[in-house]
């Protein structure tokens, strides 16, 4: 019995029924871990002692006759950019390389308070910046489904722990589209939430107005699951909603009938490859056989959305990583007095792709640019903005595809705006604040595409009922990464 | 050429919240280093701030106070710069929409009243504490104390209204009793809990243009402020009238040698690259809520001042130098509400007790001698019991002993001799051992009196009432 293919769901039932127990499953995750990790990287850092006692808690509770929550004793991989207490938090930089926060992260006390089982932390993008986990100030990590290609990013770990079964499920960050291009690449659910619908206190800020902590998943119903237990509002975070949560998982209706779909020709444009445009375009058919009402609606400023993204993105960074000095705490380079030192920490400590965007953000921000840049970017959200409130208006979700292209290989992309482009089609997401839901929605050459469902402010109950009436429609998200079956 | 002088103030408070204003930390002053610190306030990876609402309070009440509009939208942005006291490298503080904008403060300089116009009050965290190990430019290393990090601070902005140094530190002692007042601000220089910078430039006499300013800093008293400002217009006159020009900088004030120094020059200021602080929401404050805030302020010092004037009659110098500080107005309230003369318990006031507090170095706050018991002292002397004289002594023992006047006076036996036949008896006595002094005062020398005077006091301990004792002696010498 290949417990690591399971998923959230079947796994409780197993557990409440005693058919494993949670310390079997977290082995069986391990076992998986030692035989794939050296192919994937998926992991900076294990919690494997942590995880198994987790594990025979849960197990106690179990013998005991208890109750136990959804996520107990399932485990699940967390992005290295949400702090953990007295576990090595990196961001995937050698500036943090030996951090250990002496604080757990809101979504990190959810999980507790759940007993999910924490496997440890997952490679990523540096500091979350980037579109395929190839920016790690570590190593790479690798796509399941080949391992030439990227995972995407920047939870390339996230998804690919997932992936591979070295994690049931996994959390990770959206700031452009950090969840759902890698679910998308890699075969995943992926849920950015409502910007402000989960806490992120704890989550090391890249962008703080876009950044979103959400699902990886294999299936629809353990993405609801799992948002169950991270969402709600958060004493600690100004920017998190107050707002009852509902039950998610009552969102888990194969019923799309009356639900009117938005399809913006702006997302089917050039630049998508065309065996991604006709997989979405087949689901949406799938939709409309199953009684949704599709029509087409224009998103007019979506082609100012990446270059507004690329200057609110790496302003906000600019100013979040400028704490990473070296004083109190991380990487300290010798210096021959502050300033020296300031440089020589930040140089060695930080990589090109983070040195890149605190210089763009810095030149956007900078007295006599501002108005040109920065401002002009805020003014490019609130259109953004503006076209969603116009489009929903008349429909409850928008279909795009997630990303334009299906996973691609590792080195393939070194100019950074090509790579930045992989991100088209989820920043204005992010940039409006709106939840988005990546699913998969067939294969191309053998790799999965991704269909991103979009809903209104805090509708994540209405694209969760969507994505699963899809997926119970198919079996794309039954299909394990190959690398499974060697 | 005669230049005119040209000052604006920016004044930096500490706010007197028992925690910081992002984070649950003690505010303490004086606590041991890096003991009132958390994830928070130093600026940790993946910490995010919280308003204290408590802060929007105080700094909504300094705004009224000031008589400055209440934005109903305001909003915090950053300030980046890189200082190793600054954990976050950028200071969460408030840019173009601040909580408090277009207010004003009257100052009175030569008897004459100013309105001097305040800019903006907004909020912004305070930074930790440097201790280098020897001076900052050679030190080898430099200590970083954060509890001071996230203390909450309002800065006061006032327009270029003043024209010298005496008008900068009349606006400075009316503005911290004003924050005194409403109890927001501790407004203690000597700990850092008021703090000013000055913005000063000439200008010839009768243009309207500005002249290029020098921004001083370090001004951490309020004889540091006119000191400064003045060697500041004798620079600035000297460097004009030498057909030079002055170069607008950072300066700052060297205490001991009494001069500025240039710190920084315009090309090396800062660019802040300020923008909104993506991590707090903006303030709404509710127009009812600033209403009642506006509702729950105390009598300010000027309306205090009419007051003590109208209702006691006390000059305006009397007046003034009482609500200088709400808790000596306060003090004079609670004495004459315990029954004292109004006229004598302000002498008082800035008399003995004034005396007393300045030479053991404390506040009016921490005086031992009560309200109600000045009262009892001023309710002695009006009834006679004592001589003002004598209360001076029983004022000591009270002082010292925390006593009432009444208990030191019987202890002490101290109650004033108002027995003619007694004091005729020391009145005789007296001119009998002095000789020489009654035939000077025969011979016209009216001085020759007050001696005798004084030998009575002397002998009856300075008990004898003295408008008796001049009346006697006057008697018994027309005999003589």
């Amino acid at each position: 019995m290949e417990l690591f293919k399971y998923t959230v769901h079947a796994l409780h039932d197993m557990l409440i029924k005693k058919e494993v127990s949670a310390v079997e499953l977290a082995k069986a995750v391990f076992a998986r871990t030692d035989a794939v990790e050296p192919k994937i990287h998926s992991y900076i850092t294990e919690t494997r002692e942590q995880a198994l006692a987790q594990a025979a808690a849960v197990d106690a509770k179990i013998a005991r006759g208890e109750r136990i929550a959804s996520l107990a004793g399932i485990p699940g991989a967390l992005k290295d950019n949400i702090c953990t207490k007295g576990v090595k938090t990196t961001c995937a930089s050698k500036i943090l390389a030996n951090f250990v926060p002496p604080y757990d992260a809101t979504v990190v006390d959810k999980l507790a308070a759940q007993d999910a089982v924490i496997t440890g932390k997952a490679n990523c993008d540096e500091f979350a910046m980037g579109g395929s986990t190839e920016n790690s100030g570590f190593f790479v990590t690798r796509n399941p489904w080949d391992t030439d290609r990227v995972p995407g990013g920047s939870s390339g770990g996230s998804a690919s722990s997932v992936a591979a079964g070295q994690a049931i499920w996994a959390l990770g960050s959206d700031t452009g589209g950090s969840i759902r291009q890698p679910a998308a690449y890699c075969g995943l659910v992926g849920l950015k939430p409502t910007y402000g619908r989960v806490s992120r206190y704890g989550l090391v800020a890249y962008a703080s107005s876009l950044d979103q902590i959400g699902p990886i998943t294999r299936d629809v119903t353990d993405c609801a699951i799992v948002l169950n237990a991270i969402a709600g509002h958060d004493a600690k975070d100004s920017t998190s909603i107050n707002a009852p949560v509902p039950d998610y998982t009552q969102a888990l209706v194969n019923d799309v009938k009356g639900l009117k779909i938005g399809l913006p020709k702006e997302y089917f444009g050039a630049g998508i490859q065309p065996e991604v445009a006709d997989a979405i375009k087949q689901a949406v058919n799938r939709f409309s056989a199953m009684g949704a009402e599709v029509r087409e609606v224009s998103l007019p400023h979506t082609q100012y959305a990446l270059p507004a993204y690329y200057l609110i993105a790496p302003a906000e960074a600019s100013s979040n990583l400028a704490r990473y000095d070296g004083v109190g705490f991380g990487h300290r380079a010798a210096g021959s007095d502050i300033i020296d030192m300031y440089k020589k920490t930040r140089s060695e400590g930080f990589g090109d792709e983070v040195k890149r965007r605190i210089m763009l953000g810095t030149y956007a921000l900078s007295s006599g640019y501002y108005d040109a840049y920065y401002l002009k970017a805020l003014k490019v959200r609130t259109l953004v903005k503006q076209d969603f409130d116009q489009a929903f208006a008349e429909v409850d979700v928008l279909i795009t595809p997630t990303a334009p292209t299906t996973a691609f290989k590792i080195g393939e992309l070194s100019d950074p705006l090509a790579m930045y482009l992989q991100d088209i089609c989820t920043i204005p997401i992010n940039l409006a604040g709106l939840p988005g839901v990546s699913l998969p929605c067939g294969f191309a050459h053998g790799l999965p595409v991704g269909m991103q469902i979009i809903g209104k402010p805090l509708a994540e109950a209405t694209i969760i009922q969507a994505a699963y009436a899809f997926e119970q429609a198919n079996d794309y998200h039954t299909r394990f990464a190959p690398l499974g079956e060697v | 050429m005669k230049y005119e002088t040209v000052i604006g103030l920016e004044v930096h408070s500490e706010l007197k919240t028992e925690s910081k204003i992002f984070c649950g930390c003690s505010t303490k002053f004086g606590s041991e280093q890096n003991t009132n610190v958390c994830p928070v306030c130093l600026g940790l990876p993946g910490v995010l701030p919280v308003i204290n609402e408590k802060v929007v309070e105080f700094a909504v009440r300094a705004g009224l106070a000031l008589n400055c509009r209440i934005l109903p939208f305001s909003k915090f942005d950053r300030k980046n710069y890189y200082y190793p006291d600054l954990p976050k490298n950028y200071q969460t503080s408030q840019y173009d929409l601040p909580i408090a904008v277009n207010g004003y403060l009257d100052i009175e300089v030569n008897g004459k009243t100013k309105r001097i116009g305040i800019t903006r009050v907004h909020m912004e965290e305070d930074a930790g504490k440097l201790v280098h190990s020897g001076t900052i430019s050679n030190s080898e290393y430099a200590l970083v104390d954060y509890n001071r990090t996230g203390v909450p601070l309002i800065e006061i902005v006032s327009e270029p209204d003043l024209r010298s140094p005496e008008e900068a530190k009349a606006y400075l002692e009316k503005l911290k009793a004003i924050l005194q007042y409403i109890d927001v601000s501790d407004c203690k220089m000597e700990e850092g809990s008021l703090r000013c910078d000055a913005n000063i430039s000439l200008r010839p006499v009768g243009t309207d243009r500005f002249g290029t300013k020098a921004e001083l800093k370090n001004l951490n008293s309020f004889r540091a402020v006119q000191r400064g400002l003045e060697y500041e217009v004798e620079r600035q006159t000297q460097v004009l009238s030498e057909g030079g020009r002055v170069i607008q900088e950072t300066r700052l004030w060297d205490e001991n040698k009494g001069v500025t120094l240039s710190m920084r020059s315009k090309e090396q200021a800062h660019d802040y690259r300020y923008f909104p602080e993506p991590e707090l929401v903006p303030i709404v404050v509710d127009p009812a809520w600033v209403e009642s805030v506006r509702a729950s302020l105390p009598e300010l010092p000027d309306a205090r001042k009419a007051r003590l004037m109208a209702d006691y009659g006390l000059s305006a110098y009397d007046a003034e130098t009482i609500t200088v500080s709400r808790a000596m107005a306060d003090y004079f309230d609670a004495t004459v509400t315990a029954g004292a003369d109004a006229k004598a318990a302000a002498n008082w006031l800035m008399g003995d007790v004034s005396k007393h507090l300045n030479a053991a170095n404390m506040s009016i706050e921490s005086c031992p001698v009560t309200p109600g018991q000045l009262a009892g002292l001023i309710a002695l002397i009006a009834k006679g019991t004592i001589s003002g004289k004598i209360a001076k002594t029983v004022f000591e023992g009270m002082w010292s002993s925390g006593k009432d006047a009444e208990t030191i006076v019987k202890e002490q036996g101290l109650v004033q001799i108002s027995d003619e036949g007694a004091i005729v008896a020391i009145v005789d006595s007296v001119i009998a051992a002095n000789p020489q002094s009654v035939a000077d005062f025969k011979a016209g020398k009216e001085k020759a009196i007050g001696y005798l005077v004084g030998q009575v006091m002397k002998q009856s301990k300075g008990r004898a009432n003295p408008e008796l004792v001049n009346k006697l002696l006057k008697e018994r010498l027309a005999l003589v």
